[in-house]
């Protein structure tokens, strides 16, 4: 009977661990999704660009020697209705110089919509030295019934750009979230 | 009650509840087994609708929702419901017998592992009469298609998957505290039969990734109802995300599904051979490497996802190198039976086809691994045949090879081997005119998960189509010859063959209710 209970003792023991083992899996689950986003930011990979940085002017500072070529995209994700697009397709910048273009939207439809865009860089090599102080995609946008509207991007071009990257594309994917921000939005109305 | 204390240690109880109170291995591992079989009727029935829609191009039958939940529910089923199970129905009624010990470690939480999974896959099928219509996203459901775009039964697929997951974990968790504790006196780990070596390594992959899973299902729960926004990119989050931890979880979860197939060939192949497997600790090694890799090489299905370079080339050879503990153990069988004194009784015969048609679904793989190489075979028919060719001729031949080669020690009968070898026959030719032509389809560019195609497929199509409704309907013959050896037949020895090594082959056949009580001794 000894040896019996020493061996349930070791079975409750064992069995314990792999619940545990369990429960830290599980909880593995959920870290990939920080763990992601961190290695993500630190590679650039995916082109997920950083938020909102602050422009410190020093004209001194630029690379008037290089000439980096942005093209711009704008796409709307399904189920989204609003005339989206650039008003430059593309600009010539210098790295280290602030620049600002604009994105047209306006919704031609009957209803109010919240939209929001999220921004990607490519190619993904390049994606950390986009800097943007400004930027539409840091906020939702409302637009009524008809209502247009032309909202900039300031960005700037990191000297430390890799030499070979010459062109980076800056895209922007907008999404209709006027279901998810229902009540925010009506708290602004009110 | 004495007479119910009484029962408990003479024989089973008789009625419906001895099925449904029982704690006893070989009841649980025999529900397991007929479990697996019903659901891959079910699984194999959701199959031959699609190949019949396939049979010619257009539209004939379903129209392409439907097909797409056929497609869906074919493979939940096949890998959860039929694969799964039945490997951890051969664990429960082996693994007790090959290490000499009287039952599984915890015979309550068995009954429960077992008896939940019937109403993870009812709760499953029922979404068929759901409006909206069943998951329709492919098993692997990537987001958004299975958040923001699915239907409303998506709900019912989380928490069957859930339920799954669970019984899976419970499984597991018993077969390693079985392994770890109850061997019997003088048994080694390096002396266990390697059956139980490969579940008890499953186990632990088990272990490792079924939370994973759970946790992936839970976070399109959130989405889907609670405004979280972890795989939508409106609100910050990541589709591509999904991605990596569903193939976190299932690129060990292939391996789940193969690596028992693995354990089961190596009893067969030295029993017939009459030999000793040839290189026992290589086969050990080689398998826990194969479940090391099993976890760094995920993103290999995500090769055109917009991966970096560094990212594609650690992932591409990572994965070949899997090729080389798998090509062990393929050159460890061929040594086995190399100048053994071979007979090819039906068990044999599947053993060999596994060997074979597995290394030409491994070759695949390989190709499959190759990152440049695989733009051109993403998400085609090419793929379709890699992976059918390593789970139908490997995981489901190792499973019928199992079920001939231990059905003796369960009903004490010998199996009709005529019937047998007709069974493996139809078998073996419907699966290669089934698979075969889909690689060359998916290399002509054919995509996977569609209802209609275009006319320069058609031939292969008719031709894949015939080999499954020969294939599916040859697996009722397998259904007859199981159920006329449980009914009677010829009386097996305790030995049942004649190169037969290990502890089960020492009880007699059919195995008593109760076996080694008192552990038995290992030399």
């Amino acid at each position: 009977m000894a040896a019996a209970g020493n061996q349930n003792l070791s079975v409750g023991r064992l069995v314990g661990k792999l619940v545990l083992t369990v429960a830290a899996m599980f909880g593995f689950g959920f870290a990939m999704v920080p763990l992601y986003d961190v290695f993500c930011e630190w590679t650039g990979l995916n082109g997920k660009t950083g938020g909102q940085v602050v422009y410190e002017a020093d004209t001194a500072d630029i690379d008037l020697a290089r000439a980096v070529t942005v093209q711009f995209s704008a796409t709307n994700n399904a189920g989204m209705a609003w005339d989206f697009r650039p008003l430059q397709s593309q600009v010539v910048v210098h790295p280290g110089e602030l620049n600002e273009v604009k994105f047209y939207a306006r919704n031609p439809t009957a209803a109010r919509v919240i939209g929001q865009a999220v921004p990607s860089v490519s190619p993904s090599a390049g994606a950390d030295f986009l800097h943007k102080t400004e930027c539409f995609c840091f906020n939702q946008q409302v637009l009524e019934p008809g209502e247009s509207i032309e909202m900039p991007v300031r960005f700037f071009v990191d000297k430390a750009l890799p030499d070979d990257v010459h062109k980076l594309t800056l895209s922007y994917t907008l999404f209709d979230v006027t279901q998810n921000f229902a009540e925010t939005a009506q708290g602004i109305a009110n | 009650m004495a007479t119910g204390h009484a029962e408990h240690h003479h024989g089973p109880a008789t009625g419906f509840t001895r099925w449904l109170y029982t704690t006893n291995h070989k009841d649980i591992g025999s529900m397991y087994l007929w479990f697996s079989f019903a659901m891959f009727l079910l699984g194999g029935v959701f199959a031959l609708v699609i190949r019949a829609e396939l049979f010619q191009p257009g539209l004939q039958f379903v129209d392409p929702n439907f097909f797409n939940q056929m497609t869906t529910m074919h493979g939940l089923v096949m890998v959860f419901g039929a694969v799964m199970p039945a490997f951890v129905g051969l664990a429960n009624w082996m693994i007790p017998m090959m290490i000499g010990a009287p039952d599984m470690a915890l015979p309550r939480m068995n009954n429960w592992s077992f008896w939940i999974l019937p109403f993870a896959f009812t709760m499953l099928a029922s979404t068929l009469f759901m409006e909206g219509g069943a998951p329709n996203f492919g098993w692997t459901f990537y987001a958004p298609l299975s958040t923001t775009y699915a239907p409303a039964s998506v709900t019912f697929f989380i928490f069957a998957v859930h339920i799954m997951g669970a019984s899976s974990i419970m499984g597991s968790i018993n077969i390693i505290a079985t392994i770890q504790n109850l061997r019997a006196p003088g048994m080694t780990y390096m002396k266990m039969p390697l059956f139980v070596w490969t579940w008890l390594i499953t186990a632990y992959l088990l272990i490792a990734v079924m939370p994973v899973l759970a946790g992936v299902v839970t976070m399109m729960l959130f989405d889907i109802h609670f405004g979280t926004s972890f795989f939508s990119a409106a609100g910050g989050g990541d589709p591509v995300l999904f991605q990596h931890v569903f193939w976190f979880f299932g690129h060990p979860e292939v391996y789940i599904m193969i690596l028992p197939a693995f354990g089961v060939v190596s009893e067969i192949i030295p029993t017939f051979s009459r030999k000793k497997l040839f290189g026992y600790d290589s086969m050990v090694y080689a398998t826990s490497s194969i479940a090391f890799l099993s976890f760094i090489v995920w993103a290999h299905h995500m090769f055109t996802t917009g991966m970096p370079l560094a990212g594609e080339l650690f992932f591409m050879y990572a994965t070949m190198l899997i090729a080389v503990p798998t090509g062990v153990k393929v050159f460890n069988w061929i040594t086995t039976m190399f100048r053994g004194s071979i007979s090819f009784e039906t068990p044999m015969l599947f053993a060999i086809a596994f060997v074979v048609l597995f290394t030409c679904g491994g070759f695949t793989g390989l190709m499959l691994a190759i990152a440049p190489a695989d733009f051109q075979y993403h998400d085609t028919y090419f793929v379709v045949a890699h992976f059918h060719y390593v789970l139908v001729p490997g995981a489901v031949f190792s499973i019928m090879a199992a079920a001939y080669y231990w059905l003796p020690k369960w009903t004490g009968n010998m199996y009709d081997e005529t019937l047998g070898k007709v069974h493996f026959w139809l078998s073996f030719v419907g699966i290669n005119v089934l698979f075969f032509p889909q690689h060359f389809l998916g290399l002509s560019g054919m995509p996977r998960r569609i209802p209609d195609y275009a006319l320069q497929f058609a031939d292969f199509n008719m031709i894949s189509s015939v080999g499954a409704f020969l294939f599916g309907f040859s697996q009722l013959l397998f259904m007859f010859i199981v159920l006329k050896t449980v009914m009677g037949g010829k009386k097996a020895t305790a030995q049942v063959w004649e190169g037969a090594e290990g502890l089960e082959w020492t009880l007699p056949s059919p195995a008593p209710y109760h076996t080694f009580s008192t552990p038995p001794a290992v030399k």
